[in-house]
């Protein structure tokens, strides 16, 4: 499913610096992490930092499984499937950012696990409605953003600090949408997001 | 849905797990609490990104046999109680160094929520 000419993607083009096309080998790496700032830090905390970002992948590995089994439960209407697979773009987008990331650190990316596998694991089987669909996304999105948040200060490199900040960005934003499809309220407090 | 099934089936470990429940932390906050922050890369029942945690509490650290750990925390000595979960929880770099988790929780009582929560879910 590539949407990269898709007009609904204006976030994934703006993530990679307003590039057309998505050559993220090159654009990702120099949006990434300041090269500076990498020559400067050590093995072991780069190696750290591989960790936490390959522990990223993962979540983004899951997420667009999830929507995958949400695209194709045959339980959205067109309007909500458009934006779930818009929302799985970027995630595609977020995927493969780290993976260029993780291997100019000299890392291994985590591979992809089989659909089925993610589906057994978020209990695919328990959708039965549209809204069974967007809760799971929701929760996904919401566990995603205070994760992100989250592993932001075990950053050694600061600019890769950065990019788990705009990754929580936009998952506050997919979660934002989803909440509002389930009509759900706002957060009744500030500062709900990370902690 | 898991999380309209959350409540109900804490509700019933609660009920036959009561006299054994861990006086110090609130597991229904700790309910919430891994809901919000632990969801994104744990279940209790499912690897995820991270470790399954049904059982945790109570096993040796690293040992979930179909999860692959980094070798530090594999191979640690740890077995995972109060202690050794709020050091884990707090800075897990510190406590274990070399593994891969990268996330902390700083504040005390919330990591005696999620302990105890964590403690009611393994029925000890
Ligand atoms: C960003 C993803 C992420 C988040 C968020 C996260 N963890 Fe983890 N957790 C991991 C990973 C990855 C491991 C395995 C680490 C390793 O192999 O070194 C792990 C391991 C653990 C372990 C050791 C389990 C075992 O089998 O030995 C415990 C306990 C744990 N996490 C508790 C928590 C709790 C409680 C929370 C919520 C406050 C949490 N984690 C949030 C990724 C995460």
């Amino acid at each position: 499913m590539t949407t990269s000419e898709n007009s609904m993607v204006p976030s994934r083009r703006s993530f990679l610096g307003n590039t057309a096309k998505i050559t993220l080998s090159a654009t990702a790496i120099a949006l990434l992490a300041g090269k500076e700032s990498l020559a400067q830090i050590s093995s072991k905390s780069m190696s750290q930092d591989v960790n936490i970002l390959n522990v990223a992948l993962g979540l983004e590995h899951e997420a667009i499984n999830a929507y995958q089994l949400g695209a194709q439960s045959g339980l959205l209407q067109k309007a909500v499937l458009d934006v779930a697979v818009k929302f799985q773009g970027d995630h595609k987008a977020h995927r493969d950012a780290l993976i260029a990331t993780i291997q100019k650190l000299g890392g291994t990316p985590v591979a992809e696990k089989k659909l089925d596998d993610y589906a057994m694991a978020l209990k695919a089987d328990m959708l039965k409605s549209q809204a069974d669909v967007l809760d799971l996304a929701a929760r996904l999105e919401l566990g995603a953003t205070n994760a992100y948040l989250g592993v932001i200060p075990s950053f050694k490199d600061t600019g890769l600090a950065k990019v788990a900040a705009r990754l929580a960005a936009d998952e506050t934003m997919h979660w934002t949408i989803l909440n509002n499809a389930l009509g759900r309220p706002l957060p009744a407090k500030a500062l709900s997001f990370g902690a | 849905m898991l999380r309209k099934q959350f409540p109900a089936m804490l509700g019933m470990m609660l009920i036959s797990n009561a006299p054994f429940a861990n006086a110090g932390g609130d597991p229904v906050r700790g309910e919430a609490l891994y809901e919000s922050r632990c969801i994104a890369c744990h279940s209790i029942d499912a690897n995820r990104g991270g470790p399954a945690h049904k059982g945790v509490y109570g096993r040796k650290a690293g040992s979930v046999s179909d999860y692959s750990y980094s070798d530090a925390l594999r191979m640690s000595k740890i077995v995972w109680d109060e202690q050794t979960l709020d050091r884990w929880l707090t800075n897990p770099e510190q406590s274990i160094p070399g593994q891969r988790m990268g996330y902390s929780v700083p504040e005390v009582a919330d990591r005696a929520d999620l302990i105890a929560y964590l403690r009611l879910r393994s029925g000890k």
